[in-house]
Formats: C-alpha cells, sequence, structure tokens
C-alpha cells in the first residue's frame, strides 16, 4: 500500500512524537509514505472562518500536489480531515467554482479534479480500517495489548458532519477506534467522553471552556477505570496532554492520564517499545501504560 | 407491525418532594409500522401503559418544534424519526457499547441501576431498547420535557431577534437585493425545537453561552439589509465572553439540526463578518487569533504554534510593545504549558518557542502560495451549498453559478 502523506503542522511542531511514531508504525504494517513536503496547512477552519475561498483554494493545491504522484492520500489529524473535507465538499459541488480556484493553481502547474482515478483523502484511522483491514491489522500484532485499558477519542472532526464525513457510505466510521482497540487486544473503556470535543479550538478564546470539556473527560475516564486514552486528532491531544495540568485546575480534581496518539498503540501492540514511539515526550505520565506494557513482554 | 422496546428517562418531580428516588429508566414494548415515528411509539405507550408518561408535541410533522428529545443519544425530533429506523441505529450502536448510547448524559451511570431499570424479562423479542431522553443542557420539568425558558428563549431574546432598521420607515417596501434574502433563508427556517442547544457541547461546559440557536438567529438580522444596527449587533456578539468566540467548531449543532439550519455555519459567518469585514478587535482575542494564524499560513506555509500564540495575544510590533491587559493575561496562561513541554523534550528545545526559526515551505512553494492569499483576498468568494445544493449536476451548477456573482457576504451596511 503507497499513500501520498500529509502530517499536518502539529505533528512536525508540538507533537513530533505523533510523526516519527506514523513512520515507524507504517514501515512495519508495510505502508509507503510519500510526503507532500511542498503542501500547505489546512487552516483547520480558521482560514475558512477569514475567507473561505482561500481556505479552498489552499487545500485544492494539497490535493492536486497529492493528485500529481497519482496517488490516494492520507492524513493522520482529525481536524486536517474535518477542514479538507469541507473545502473538498465545495470544490466538488460546483464546477464553475473549481475552475475559478483552479486558475489559482495553474501558476504552479497544478490541477485539482474532482473524482480523478479514485482519489481519496482519508485519516489513518479509517485507512487502517477500510482499505488495510483489520484482519492484516490483527496478523501483525506481536503483543497484544492484553489488560490494557483504552478509552477511545474521535475528535470532533471526523464524526461530524455525518452527511459531509462518508458516513452515508461508512456508517460504522463512529466505532472504528473501538475495533482498533480490539483487534490490538486491549479493553475498550465506555466512558462519555469518546465523541464528545476536547475544546481545543477556543484556547485562547476561552480558556475557561475549554479547559473544563478536556478536564471533564479526562476525569471521566479515569473514574470508568482507563489507564488511557487513544485519538487520532494531534489538536486533541494538545489539549487532552499538553494542557492537562491546566485542565486539571479548572474541574478542580486530580487528573493524570497518558493520551496516546493512535499510530503510538498501534506501534506498541507491532513490539515497538514505549521509548521508541516518544511517549516519554508527553506531559501526562505514561509510566503506567510503560509498566504494563513491560509486563507483558 | 414490529415490536419495539423504548428505554425511557422518566423524571417525576412529585416523587422527589416525597423522599423517592425521582429520576429513573423505565422500558415500554410497543407495537406498531417501522415507518411511524418514535413519537407514535411514545404516544402508544403513554395510551396503553402510564398515564402519567410526559412528553411535549403537537404537529407531528415537524414543523412545530415541540418534541425535541435525544434517542440514542442524538437530539433530534421524535416526530420526525422513524422507529424502525432508530431500532436498527440502537442495533448498530450496542454493537461496540453495550452500555448505552453514544453520547450519554453525564448523569446516567450513577442512575441508570435506579428503580424502574428494565427487569429481567422485559427485553422484547431480540430487540435492542431504542434509548430515549430529555434534551441535553435543560433542566427537566418531568420525564420528557424539559424547561426551554432559561436556557433558549432567555438567550434567543438576548440577541434582539427582530429588525432594527435605521432612519423613517420607506414609503413603500423595503428594496433589497434578492440575494440578501436568500443568504438569511438559511437561519430563517429555525422551528426553535432546541435540539442544537441540547447537542451544543461548549454550553455543556460554559452554560452561559448564547448557543447555537440563538446565534443563528443572530445572522439572521445581522446579515438583513434592512436592519440597521449591524456593527453594534456585531460589536456585541464579538465581545460577550459567552459570544461568538465561545463555539469550539465541534459540528454538533450541524448534524443534529432537523431544519438544515447549520447554525454553526451561522456563527463562522457572524466571526468573518466582525473580524474580516467591520475589523472588530475583541477582547477575547478571536479576531488576532485568525489574522495571527491567517498571517502565518502566508509567511510560512505550515502553522508555528509558538509564533500563533504569541500573535494571537500581542499582534505585531505595536501590539508587543504596547500590550492589553488580556494580552499579558494570555502570554503569562500560556507559560506553565510551555515549560512543561521543554522539560518533556515535547518542545525539542527553546528555539521552538522563538518565533522566526519555523521553516518556510521548501523551494518555490511558499512563493505560490502567497499568490494563492494576493488572488482569494481580492475575490473572496463564498459559496453557499444550501443555496446551490450540494454535488449538484456539474452542468446545472455551472449555470446556476457565475463566480463572480455566486452569494458573496452581502455588503453590511
Ligand atoms: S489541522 Fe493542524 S495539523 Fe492539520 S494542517 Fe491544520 S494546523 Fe496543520
Ligand atoms: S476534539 Fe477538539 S481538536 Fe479534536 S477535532 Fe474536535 S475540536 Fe478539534
Ligand atoms: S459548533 Fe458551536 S454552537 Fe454548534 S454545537 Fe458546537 S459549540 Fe455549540
Ligand atoms: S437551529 Fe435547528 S436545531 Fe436549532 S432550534 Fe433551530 S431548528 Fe432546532
Ligand atoms: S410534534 Fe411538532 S415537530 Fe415534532
Amino acid at each position: 500500500m503507497k499513500l501520498a502523506y500529509w502530517p499536518g503542522c502539529v505533528s512536525r511542531g508540538f507533537t513530533t512524537e505523533l510523526h516519527g511514531s506514523m513512520a515507524l508504525t507504517a514501515e512495519a504494517l508495510g505502508i509507503e509514505l510519500v510526503t507532500l513536503d511542498r503542501a500547505n496547512c489546512c487552516g483547520a477552519g480558521v482560514i475558512a472562518e477569514h475567507n473561505q475561498e482561500l481556505a479552498d483554494t489552499l487545500n485544492a493545491r494539497t490535493f492536486a500536489l497529492a493528485q500529481q504522484t497519482g496517488l490516494s492520500m492520507m492524513n493522520i489529524c482529525s481536524t486536517c480531515q474535518g477542514a479538507q473535507s469541507e473545502c473538498q465538499e465545495r470544490l466538488d459541488a460546483d464546477a464553475a467554482y473549481r475552475a475559478h480556484i483552479n486558475e489559482s493553481l495553474s501558476g504552479e502547474g497544478l490541477e485539482y479534479r474532482k473524482d480523478a482515478d479514485g482519489f481519496t483523502n482519508k485519516n489513518f484511522l479509517w485507512l487502517l480500517v477500510e482499505d488495510y483491514g483489520l484482519d492484516e491489522l490483527a496478523g501483525k500484532v506481536k503483543r497484544p495489548l492484553s489488560g490494557l485499558r483504552v478509552g477511545p477519542f474521535y475528535g470532533c472532526y471526523v464524526l461530524r458532519p455525518k452527511t459531509r464525513l462518508g458516513y452515508d457510505e461508512h456508517p460504522d466510521r463512529d466505532l472504528y477506534l473501538e475495533r482498533v482497540i480490539e483487534v490490538l487486544g486491549g479493553e475498550i473503556v465506555d466512558y462519555d467522553g469518546a465523541r464528545r470535543c476536547c475544546g481545543f479550538p477556543v484556547i485562547t478564546m476561552n480558556r475557561e471552556t475549554s479547559l473544563r470539556q478536556t478536564g471533564t473527560h479526562v476525569g471521566d475516564a479515569l473514574d470508568a477505570g482507563a489507564d488511557c486514552l487513544v485519538t487520532p486528532c494531534p489538536l486533541c491531544h494538545l489539549n487532552l496532554d499538553m494542557q492537562q495540568p491546566e485542565a486539571a485546575k479548572v474541574v478542580g480534581r486530580d487528573l493524570g492520564l497518558a493520551v496516546l496518539h493512535l499510530p503510538q498503540l498501534v506501534g506498541l501492540a507491532l513490539g515497538f517499545e514505549p521509548g521508541q514511539l516518544g511517549m516519554p515526550k508527553h506531559i501526562a505520565s505514561t509510566v503506567a501504560v510503560e509498566d504494563r506494557i513491560a509486563a507483558l513482554a | 407491525m414490529a415490536s419495539y422496546t423504548l428505554k425511557v428517562r422518566r423524571y417525576q418531580p412529585e416523587a422527589e418532594e416525597d423522599g423517592r428516588r425521582g429520576a429513573y429508566w423505565e422500558t415500554f414494548d410497543v407495537e406498531l409500522d417501522p415507518t411511524l415515528s418514535v413519537l407514535d411509539g411514545l404516544l402508544q405507550a403513554r395510551d396503553g401503559s402510564d398515564g402519567t408518561l410526559s412528553v411535549r408535541c403537537s404537529c407531528r410533522a415537524a414543523i412545530c418544534g415541540s418534541c425535541g428529545m435525544k434517542i440514542n443519544g442524538q437530539s433530534t425530533l421524535a416526530c420526525k424519526t422513524r422507529i424502525g429506523e432508530a431500532a436498527a441505529e440502537a442495533a448498530r450502536i450496542s454493537g461496540a457499547d453495550a452500555s448505552g448510547p453514544l453520547i450519554s448524559p453525564p448523569a446516567e451511570k450513577e442512575l441508570a441501576d435506579g428503580d424502574g431499570a428494565p427487569g429481567p424479562g422485559t427485553e422484547s423479542a431480540g430487540n435492542e431498547p431504542i434509548v430515549i431522553e430529555p434534551m441535553g443542557n435543560q433542566p427537566v420539568i418531568k420525564d420528557l420535557v424539559t424547561d426551554m425558558e432559561s436556557t433558549h428563549w432567555k438567550k434567543f431574546r438576548r440577541v434582539t431577534p427582530w429588525l432594527l432598521p435605521s432612519g423613517p420607515p420607506p414609503e413603500r417596501e423595503h428594496i433589497v437585493p434578492p440575494e440578501s434574502m436568500v443568504d438569511v433563508t438559511q437561519s430563517v427556517a429555525c422551528i426553535q425545537c432546541g435540539a442544537c442547544v441540547s447537542a451544543c457541547l461548549s454550553m455543556e461546559a460554559d452554560p452561559e453561552f448564547i448557543g447555537p440557536a440563538a446565534l443563528a438567529k443572530a445572522y439572521r438580522f445581522v446579515g438583513d439589509p434592512r436592519d440597521g444596527q449591524t456593527t453594534e449587533r456585531l460589536y456585541d456578539l464579538a465581545n460577550d465572553p459567552h459570544g461568538i468566540y465561545d463555539c469550539t467548531h465541534c459540528f454538533a449543532c450541524v448534524d443534529v439540526c432537523p431544519k438544515g439550519v447549520a447554525p454553526m455555519n451561522q456563527i463562522m459567518r457572524l466571526r468573518r463578518l466582525a473580524g474580516h469585514d467591520h475589523d472588530i478587535h475583541d477582547v477575547n482575542n478571536g479576531r488576532n487569533h485568525e489574522l495571527g494564524f491567517v498571517k502565518i499560513i502566508e509567511r510560512k506555509g505550515t502553522l508555528d504554534e509558538s509564533l500563533l500564540l504569541q500573535e494571537s495575544y500581542a499582534p505585531g510590533v505595536k501590539g508587543k510593545l504596547l500590550p492589553r491587559a488580556a494580552s499579558i493575561k494570555g502570554l503569562l496562561q500560556s507559560i506553565p504549558t510551555a515549560i512543561r513541554g521543554i522539560r518533556t523534550g515535547k518542545m525539542r528545545s527553546l528555539p521552538k518557542l522563538i518565533p522566526g526559526v519555523h521553516p518556510k515551505l521548501p523551494g518555490d512553494a511558499q512563493d505560490h502560495v502567497k499568490a494563492i492569499y494576493d488572488r482569494a483576498e481580492e475575490s473572496r468568494i463564498q459559496l453557499n451549498l444550501y443555496v446551490i445544493g450540494e454535488g449538484g449536476e456539474e452542468d446545472q451548477a455551472a449555470e446556476a453559478v457565475e463566480p463572480e456573482s455566486v452569494s458573496e457576504e452581502p455588503s453590511a451596511t
């Protein structure tokens, strides 16, 4: 399996452990990634809020760069998925608009083509389940994560709005994390926050609202007995992990729950060590998870 | 005809008054055609099993907005939800989550085993129960009836939901361009059911948040060319700490709205108008955050978080020389997080925090990004899929849309 790969900005900035663990995991799974190093930020919805046409053109550029490789595209961020799907929906809805946008890309010799050779843009989670296959994944598991209690945390942008995010064709996309956890041998923790919002988009605008959301979800997962959370979204990770100590102050309770990126959880089951996957870089201690993994070995 | 099990969240205030438990789960078995609604099922349960079961409804045709509730965790209209489909959804989600709906209210756990919980033998033939609860974010009056006054109507009035024209009324009617009225049709479609309020994830964290329905209504008047208070309205909504910048962009309201109002999209348009068109620099740093983000991508192509933090709190040279109190507070609050990051090696080193070291895109890529900016900032087309329809036929759509004239933002005056 070979894919054009958009790593996103955050995975190369604040969450470098995501970029690193994705590279290791992909190789072990036999997925070849061609990084789109000329591609630009998806705008995370903020650029669209400023100027819709600008966001649409920037993402059309990324799609066009991917299409140039003749490959489908993979991202590793719920927010990229949401922001890019939103732009793609508008680009695909209207030929005249698309032509206008493509004019802006022509200077670079690029063109976004609707439905070009079955082109898709999917995040790692969707690819893993829909294209790679859970049976295939099961066959690669070297160290089943027996007894590891994992709470799924999706991130809004791979859940909503359903009409835009391909739920007609793939109605179970809101259950994939649970399926992956199961295949990796872990135990699913049922808690209230799994499909709620981490609050990240308003961290600089209403800190209290933002951190209360994160603090509540982490607290609920702890109460439900989780050893860790797993998320396919690095922006969720910023709030759930990096801001966790601040969130604890806002909700007025002790927290302290490891938050893993999806490729890290997969990587652990493939036999990589927590250190290789960058887990010590997290803010919320991953020691409890590391101890459990050590006990499995 | 088919049989269904309804698992209903009940609440009886009078029971609580004499010391019994007021809230509990109760299951009802009903029999009806799969194409009938969940509301029909509830009414059958009320008529056949328990006359005290309280439900609010009127039109039974998704028009009046009375029957908002949560079905399998999703806020929706009970009269618009087919019972057969609700049962299928209940079965689908129970596969991964045997203990209840995908999004369950925080109170569920401690009460799930309360009196009246389904006893053995009450499940009907292999049917996964359809879980029915009152709307969220609203106080429950009785069973499925919530108090919408404090959480919906009060906020609705908060946005002054009527026209405030300027100057004396015209001799005859107001003449407005038809596109500008088409532009507000989406927010006019609201039937005040409260489903979006029930689902709003910001409101869960901040009950003071003005919320999706009221803000969508605010856009209805901000976008109306006859209104004379556009700037004042925007200034007010941008500077309220519980206003347009308190929405976390979670799409919950977009997903649940039975009328396609997409409240979040209206909130984003309010932001675009307040920020770009009226250049309102709000106390919540919304405008600065947006500008900071947009500028960084123009210069670097990818996001530089440390720069974003600085730019949103203290933009440009002037902001750094003359920072405002709110900016200083914001920057100070972010310091503990940054220091923890340096300690664990998350932020590779101190330079990560110094703006300017984040690399641009390679080769001439950055110049091309810049060129995209120049052109898009010039034309600023806003394609409105509510108006043109999603994924319409190519040719049809091509006809319907002339790029230059497509629903551009109505010039707000
Ligand atoms: S969502 Fe985040 S990671 Fe993805 S491109 Fe945008 S800023 Fe970068
Ligand atoms: S949970 Fe937060 S960061 Fe994650 S996708 Fe939703 S809004 Fe974005
Ligand atoms: S998008 Fe905003 S208004 Fe809509 S539900 Fe989410 S937080 Fe509430
Ligand atoms: S916006 Fe939609 S969900 Fe919200 S009150 Fe109006 S009709 Fe109901
Ligand atoms: S009964 Fe009127 S909307 Fe459902």
